[in-house]
């Protein structure tokens, strides 16, 4: 039997499970439809970075969009997703490194955007007291900070279906076709149709758009991370590098979270990874350069999280440009949960409204097609 | 001395040096296979030989002659080209059979054409009230200072649970000269109607007549209580008393050490962050990898033996580390075959050893209470979460083990749920009404034991860096 709803969202990242909830914030009766559970990947397992800092410019509308959402999240979820605020700071570690800094905090200052903020050697050993004495400064976005992912990513699919959404977990969605204005999507042996499609299916979301005939230049990826054990608190702010791959980030039950883009081998159809140790390595080398402090901390866990890479690293985000009630919202290239919330109450005015007032115009994926054709 | 791995690549690489990884690695060595044998412990022997080649307990009777077995294994693996390392870590195991160790504080990386873990068994967790408190300690602790250092208790000592190896540990520390007050035996009185059927197998099976005498002599010595079907241990910051419940009457008793054991479960973490596959045994309430007859897992070249591979005790342990071992010089050197002990010999060694196992899994099979708390009692002692706490987590939806971290962190502390994995599968299938099969294990990862950040950092450069720096 076929259930009629509003819309279908195809996949249970943060990405997906906000949109759901953000439907359900403006009246509809969505379904969500998640192949394992809410949080089985990438969104569940990345770095949960809450980060304005250091983005491509096409997206930091959205960005900023989405930190107002992170800084009330409680208010929407019931649950504070071990949401914390320190700052997140870009370390230059030599004057080459700044100076490229010093050149990206003026392109942004021109463009309006004044969330990075440029700082010398002492505004960096107060905001990061253990980094290296040979780094001259950097850049910090202060409203930034972290979460949990995988608390934040279960609390929106919570809420989600709290405020009305139909959840479906553990059976992938399948037969996509659209008939007399509808979509249609089986799960397992029910059938649901609605006259909008989400497809915010992350890793997978390429097969589908490629199915419905919107092939798009993307790549399977499982950036790795590991976690340390307990050590005295040291640090505040999410640290990223300049120059190197690395992120790190201190927990305040003193773990700390090593990360920064190594790669693991994905085994995407699977559901596996296999990490590569020898990329770890480099990260534990940065980290023993710049914190001494950590040398002696124990690695107890990694792991990697698989997700969708763009060609040019920027999510494919808005309509179809094929097919009537059709979205996409893929493709975060490595940095989306910061902004899944901001992304889901955007596609939700997309999908409602016809339009929204966040500037997303560079991420459509018409932005893979030549107009000429 | 420790020293790393000689080579970058093996035949075979053996992880675990007790019965099975012993016997697997003799025999892969003599056939020519070039093999390295990697073991956690200072030497050879596993839990069950341990200390084989340098335990100060002389007389053979004390630890019992089923332990000296040990040294014909450990003979026959010297005497093999075998290279072995002790104090050796494997943290790191991958479907493409790339291994990370660690020894003596550096870690390097071998790759095998064939792995074959045997990493043996853990205690079962048994989670009862004050489990955590400095005083209880588990009987398999007990039996490592005992068998490596001829330490025994000598304060006010209780016993507590069930299980071959449970009288096996009171028979050595008798005979050792230690203390022991009281036995208190936790075995279900219905689990001996149960394992009624399966008797006739035990009481022709080596198990029986060794099993009886040793009881026999235990029971001689210290009051044993059994039908326990409650158990607490209590104190402010130590151990002070035990209670206990039995024949419905209650009892406490003033106890400085208190014992614990309810059996073994095979150890899977490697084998698990490795991705092989497993399955819940609904007669030994654990989970056992998926194996074919050759102890093959549903990883290629990747097979297990000995009691991670299921329990069955030491004897089955040798034959399937054989097995496993013919099975690899069958896949690398079949011109060596020839040498080695049939399949169907070893077949049957293997039946002849599991005799009367299903007997002592169903008679031992610990009682529900004792592997499923409530209340306050501490389930994952890395995060201190209790069964409420995770019975609240179930009831805002989190739905399996994994899920639970989101949660409640169990599982993510440095033990990657070693001490609690079972009992959240088994409390979390309860309070959903599902199977554990249903709501399955934590993913477990790599490092499988925790690494320094510093040895890490310190591991040779991977040769893409090399390059990379050479070409400046």
């Amino acid at each position: 039997m076929t259930q009629n709803v509003d819309a279908i969202v195809v996949g249970g990242g943060i990405h997906g499970c906000s949109t759901a909830l953000h439907l359900c914030l403006a009246g509809l009766k969505p379904v969500l439809i998640e192949k394992d559970y809410a949080g089985r990947h990438a969104s569940g397992v990345n770095a949960g970075g809450v980060r304005q800092l250091a983005r491509h410019i096409p997206e930091i509308p959205l960005s900023i969009r989405s930190m107002g959402i992170w800084e009330n999240i409680k208010d929407l979820l019931d649950d504070d997703c071990s949401f914390e605020s320190y700052g997140q700071v870009l370390v230059a570690e030599n004057e080459e490194e700044l100076a490229v800094c010093r050149a990206r905090v003026v392109e942004l200052n021109a463009l309006g955007f004044t969330h990075e903020e440029l700082i010398d050697g002492a505004e960096l050993r107060r905001l990061v007291p253990a980094v290296a004495e040979t780094c001259p400064g950097g850049v910090v976005s202060r409203r930034d900070g972290a979460a949990n992912p995988a608390q934040t990513t279960t609390a929106f699919r919570r809420k989600a279906q709290q405020l009305g959404a139909t959840v479906r977990e553990g059976v992938a969605a399948s037969n996509i076709r659209y008939s007399a204005g509808l979509w249609y999507v089986d799960v397992g042996a029910e059938t649901f149709a609605a006259p909008v499609l989400v497809n915010a299916a992350g890793a997978w979301a390429g097969k589908i758009s490629a199915a419905l005939g919107e092939p798009v230049p993307v790549e399977t990826v499982a950036p790795m991370l590991m976690i340390t054990s307990r050590v005295p608190h040291f640090i505040d702010p999410v640290v990223i590098l300049r120059g190197r791959k690395l992120s790190f980030k201190q927990f305040s039950n003193g773990t700390v979270l090593i990360g920064g883009g190594h790669l693991a081998m994905p085994y995407r159809d699977r559901n596996e990874t296999v990490l590569d140790w020898k990329s770890l390595a480099i990260s534990a080398r940065t980290v023993f350069e710049l914190f001494p402090v950590m040398r002696s901390a124990t690695i107890v866990r990694a792991w990697a999280g698989i997700e969708a890479k763009m060609k040019d690293d920027i999510p494919v985000f808005g309509p179809s440009s094929r097919h009537k009630g059709l979205y996409h919202q893929f493709g975060f290239s490595l940095h989306g949960f910061q902004l899944g919330p901001g992304a889901g109450a955007v596609m939700a005015e997309l999908i409602v409204n016809g339009g929204t007032q966040t500037r997303i115009s560079d991420l459509g994926i018409d932005r893979f097609y030549s107009p000429t054709l | 001395m420790t020293v790393a791995p000689k080579r970058e690549d093996y035949d075979v690489v053996v992880i675990g040096a007790g019965p099975a990884g012993l016997a697997a690695a003799a025999i892969s060595a003599e056939a020519g296979l070039s093999t390295l044998l990697l073991d956690e412990n200072v030497g050879p022997g596993g839990q069950v030989f341990r200390a084989i080649s340098s335990t100060p307990v002389t007389d053979r009777n004390q630890l019992g002659a089923d332990y000296w077995v040990g040294a014909d294994l450990v003979q026959s693996l010297r005497a093999s080209s075998a290279e072995v390392i002790h104090r050796a870590t494997v943290w790191s195991l991958d479907r493409n059979l790339d291994i990370a160790v660690s020894v003596g504080g550096a870690s390097a990386f071998v790759k095998a054409k064939r792995v074959i873990l045997a990493t043996g068994a853990l205690e079962r967790p048994f989670p009862i009230p004050g489990w955590t408190l400095p005083g209880v300690m588990t009987a398999g602790a007990a039996q490592t200072m005992l068998k490596s250092s001829a330490l025994v208790p000598d304060g006010r000592t209780v016993i507590a649970g069930q299980g071959p190896l449970l009288w096996l540990l009171a028979a050595q520390i008798l005979r050792l000269g230690g203390r022991i007050d009281r036995i208190l035996d936790t075995t279900e009185r219905g689990n001996y109607i149960a394992a009624l059927p399966h008797a006739f197998a035990f009481l022709t099976s080596p198990y029986f007549a060794k099993g009886l005498s040793m009881m026999r002599e235990v029971k001689a010595k210290v009051q044993v209580v059994s039908g326990v079907t409650e158990l607490a241990a209590a104190g402010d910051l130590q151990l002070a008393n035990v209670s206990y419940v039995a024949s419905g009457k209650r009892e406490t008793i003033p106890a400085d050490l208190l014992l614990l054991h309810q059996g073994v479960v095979p150890n899977v973490n490697l084998a698990m962050a490795a991705g092989v596959e497993h399955h819940w045994d609904e007669l030994q309430l654990c989970w056992s990898p998926v194996l074919d007859a050759s102890g093959n897992s549903s990883v290629a070249g990747i097979a297990i033996a000995g009691d991670g591979a299921g329990i069955g005790g030491a004897n089955a342990a040798i034959v399937r580390g054989r097995i496993a071992a013919r099975a690899a010089v069958e896949a690398l050197a079949p011109a060596a075959v020839a040498k080695l002990a049939s399949m169907a010999t070893l077949r049957a060694d293997l039946a002849k050893a599991e005799r009367g196992r299903v007997f002592l899994d169903t008679l031992f099979r610990p009682a529900p209470q004792f592997r499923i708390p409530s209340g306050d009692t501490i389930v994952c002692r890395c995060e201190e979460v209790t069964a409420k706490d995770v019975l609240d987590s179930v009831a805002i939806g989190a739905t399996g083990p994994n899920q639970l971290k989101a949660y409640r962190r169990t599982g993510m502390g440095p033990c990657q749920g070693r001490l609690c994995g079972l009992t959240v599968t088994e409390l979390m299938a309860q309070a959903r009404a599902k199977t554990p099969q249903e709501i399955g294990y934590y993913r477990l990862r790599a490092p499988v034991k925790p690494i320094t950040l510093a040895e890490l950092a310190a591991v040779p450069k991977s040769e893409a860096d090399v390059k990379a720096v050479v070409r400046g």
